[in-house]
């Protein structure tokens, strides 16, 4: 990357987390679901331990997946709303690092406190504690996976109005093998093993992800930019 | 070699060329389709395991195929018509979307109602009913982002971004699948039985897949002549063709 | 022919109802797929023919409205 490029992938990240640290509540939404959400699943299946901790590893992924699909809609709602966009487009600098810095900072923002928390809500949910390093392990690459694929599914749909229900419905289906390998992770490291392989292949789809995601994101943004 | 790829993204041409090849494609797959379900129906050996269930064979796999040929069909159409702009890639891809999404739900159904006789639920999750479920979304998918852009054209193009970022996880989607439900139940069940499918079962089944490729291209083409006559409804070849009163029979 | 009669062909030994039932929906399915695109384009030419109609009707019109 070219130190011009560089300082721009800064400047942005900068902006992105600035902003996020100036609406501290918004920030903390898609946490507050997750918090609701795992609230939820006692009250849902019934208490008792040891079914909890039979379905925590699944309860897990499931709702970290939809606590980043909820903050991905409004990944770029308001720059395309004020026109940021369209300047990232028309700046020198290449449009795919901006999208990474955008994945970034979405992924600054809420994976890395779900993952900070994370370990809250396991012991809530009754999840073996020798399975919270590899929940977080996991949860550390996936969530940037999520972040990733949610740029593609944000920057598709910002150009369309009620964007939110056509980007869950978008990208729901290609969130799947992040929740397979993910809570099987979790669930091979409850049953007492380091899940070497699973982690691996997660760390597989992470450079996938950071290869590919950008490209098509700025795409993405590109066509909705146009259609203004 | 050119030449043609020009003529390709020419709507008269690729209007009149259609008609030519429906014309014959249309009693090819009518007929490959009736012969395919007689011999299937009443003249192809039973399984010896499960009996005369399994004839559901050559309307399941056939259509599950076809289906999932049609994503990359779809996702083809959608890179020329990222790349090199051609209306008519456009009209494919739009057209694809809803036949892939009718027969992967002919591929479900048929799944579903196999199962009760062989499995006795009529939804299991095994590997490969989860990722034709999967399919299903996609192409869901693919529709519903289509309706959600007022302009036409980029729609088409959001389409093909998604349908390429599509080809690129359903290989991933499918491994993964496939290891979750090796993870879950150990492969107790094997539909085909490997070694004991009879080259007289086949037969039929190659029959239908074929009759139902011909099926596809035949929906395909005529949903384009649709599309076609309405977008280029206010040109003079439409007018021409529609106003000597051949539009009945050029359709 | 693997059935001696039409009713065994219908039966299929008890699986009957579950083969036809998948190669009606199969036949509903090949129907629907060649049928609706051709319904849809008799639409559009329909529209279209009614609108050119109408146009000429309004231009014929319009050609009359001064002399008168």
């Amino acid at each position: 990357m070219n130190p011009v490029a560089g300082d721009h992938a800064f400047a942005l990240l900068r902006r992105q987390c600035l902003l996020a640290v100036r609406r501290p509540i918004e920030t903390a939404n898609p946490l507050l679901f997750f918090a609701l959400v795992s609230l939820l699943f006692p009250l849902g299946i019934g208490p008792e331990p040891w079914q909890l901790a039979r379905f925590a590893p699944g309860i897990f992924w499931i709702i970290a997946l939809l606590s980043t699909l909820l903050a991905a809609e409004g990944m770029f709602r308001d720059d395309q709303e004020d026109g940021t966009l369209e300047q990232l487009v028309l700046m020198p600098q290449p449009l795919f690092v901006s999208c990474l810095v955008y994945a970034a900072a979405h992924w600054l923002v809420t994976g890395l406190p779900l993952v900070l928390l994370a370990p809250l809500f396991a012991l809530m949910l009754q999840l073996p504690v020798a399975a919270i390093p590899a929940l977080l392990a996991s949860l550390l690459l996936g969530t940037a996976v999520l972040s990733l694929i949610g740029s593609i599914g944000a920057s598709i749909t910002v150009g369309v109005k009620r964007g939110g229900i056509l980007l869950s419905l978008l990208i729901l289906p290609f969130y799947l093998p992040v929740l397979i390998f993910g809570s099987g992770a979790v669930q091979f490291a409850a049953g007492g093993h380091w899940p070497q392989d699973q982690l691996l292949v997660l760390a597989g789809m992470l450079s996938l992800a950071i290869a590919l995601a950008p490209f098509a994101c700025a795409a993405g943004i590109r066509l909705s930019v146009e259609a203004g | 070699m050119w030449s043609f790829f020009h003529k390709l993204g020419s709507p008269p041409w690729m209007y009149g060329i259609s008609g030519r090849i429906l014309s014959w494609l249309l009693p090819l797959t009518l007929l490959l389709l009736a012969w395919g379900a007689v011999w299937g129906l009443l003249y192809a050996p039973p399984d010896f395991r499960q009996g005369h269930s399994f004839r559901i064979i050559y309307v399941h796999v056939p259509a599950s195929v076809v289906a999932l040929a049609g994503y990359y069909v779809m996702a083809g159409a959608g890179a020329v018509s990222l790349i090199w702009k051609m209306k008519m890639a456009d009209v494919a891809m739009k057209a694809c979307a809803p036949i892939g999404a009718a027969l992967t739900f002919l591929g479900l159904l048929s799944g579903a109602v196999w199962g009760k006789p062989t499995w006795g639920a009529w939804w299991v999750w095994d590997a490969r009913t989860t990722s034709m479920l999967i399919l299903l979304f996609l192409y869901l998918g693919v529709m519903a982002l289509y309706a959600a852009w007022d302009d036409e054209a980029l729609a088409a193009k959001a389409c093909a971004l998604l349908a390429l970022v599509g080809t690129v996880n359903i290989p991933i989607i499918y491994k993964s699948v496939d290891w979750w439900y090796s993870l879950h139940q150990p492969a107790s069940i094997s539909l085909s039985g490997d070694s004991s499918v009879h080259s007289d079962m086949m037969q039929p089944l190659w029959l239908m897949i074929a009759a139902f490729y011909c099926l596809f291209v035949c929906s395909l083409l005529l949903t384009m002549r649709g599309e076609i006559l309405r977008r280029e409804s206010n040109t003079g070849w439409v007018r021409g063709l529609l106003m000597t009163g051949e539009g009945g029979r050029a359709v | 022919m693997q059935f001696e009669s039409l009713t065994a062909a219908w039966n299929m030994a008890g699986h009957g109802p579950y083969v036809w039932f998948v190669f009606a929906a199969a036949a509903l399915t090949v129907t629907a797929l060649l049928v609706a695109p051709v319904l849809r384009s008799r639409r559009v030419i329909r529209l279209q023919r009614r609108r050119w109609q109408r146009e000429q009707r309004l231009s014929g019109e319009g050609q009359h409205a001064p002399g008168t």
